[in-house]
């Protein structure tokens, strides 16, 4: 499974969904409208967090009658684990790169002033 | 440590002409806010929190788009920067991860209250996991 790291840091960057996520985590499978009933937000609250923890791959939806219930995907879990994990490990990179291109500006700007 | 004067960095950080080269595949950006778009086609909104030429630059991203940037629905990403003789000493420091310039070699420390629920949670994935 491919992790998209964006959607991943977006479904946990908010504290509510990171209740939704823990009850989940707590209870197994279950409705919107039974997350709704323990969590201090509306049944369409539950649902948009629902739709958004769903797009980072870290639940689904199972269709039971009338009802969807639903439950975190363990199989993603460990890969979503391993994903969050590396988002401190992307900004070495980023960091890297911003001190390459300062430093090329700074000496871009050396050599003009000064030419030999 | 960046061997570049502060104003170089502070250029590096903000223009989205850099930004491009770095971070995001399209960058808008001004003093109050800005956004990202990756690689991935998401596009994310940025709602400047600091923006003090050359020391100080801070956002907070991730939020629903349309809502309010709070720190219980975003994360927050903070540069600091110093002038050191004719060099620079970065710092960035995301919800609690944070990330030491190159002097001390790169290194990540977790702290403050704000990043407790995210790395509680990670725990707890990685708990569920194992099971």
């Amino acid at each position: 499974m491919k992790v998209n790291e964006e959607a991943l840091l977006e479904a946990v960057a908010d504290n509510s969904r990171r209740q939704v996520l823990d009850l989940l985590l707590a209870h197994g499978a279950v409705t919107p409208t039974a997350l709704a009933a323990e969590l201090p937000f509306s049944r369409q609250a539950v649902a948009k967090h629902l739709a958004v923890l769903d797009r980072a791959g870290l639940v689904e939806g199972t269709r039971q009658g009338r009802e969807v219930r639903y439950s975190v995907r363990p199989e993603h879990l460990d890969v979503a684990v391993r994903a969050m994990a590396k988002v401190a490990a992307r900004w070495d990179a980023r960091l890297d790169a911003i001190k390459r291109m300062a430093e090329a500006s700074a000496e871009a700007r050396r050599k003009r002033r000064t030419p030999s | 440590m960046i061997e570049a004067p502060i104003d170089d960095v502070w250029r590096v950080l903000t223009e989205p002409e850099h930004i491009q080269r770095w971070f995001a595949r399209e960058c808008e950006l001004d003093s109050q806010k800005g956004r990202l778009t990756f690689e991935s086609g998401r596009t994310f909104y940025l709602h400047i929190v600091a923006f003090e030429p050359p020391h100080r630059f801070a956002y907070r991203w991730l939020h629903e788009q349309g809502t309010e940037a709070r720190p219980d629905n975003s994360m927050l990403v903070e540069f600091s920067l110093r002038p050191e003789g004719g060099s620079t000493l970065l710092r960035v420091v995301e919800s609690g991860f944070e990330h030491v310039d190159w002097s001390d070699g790169a290194k990540s420390e977790y702290f403050d209250d704000h990043s407790r629920g995210w790395h509680t949670l990670i725990d707890r994935l990685r708990e569920y996991a194992k099971r």
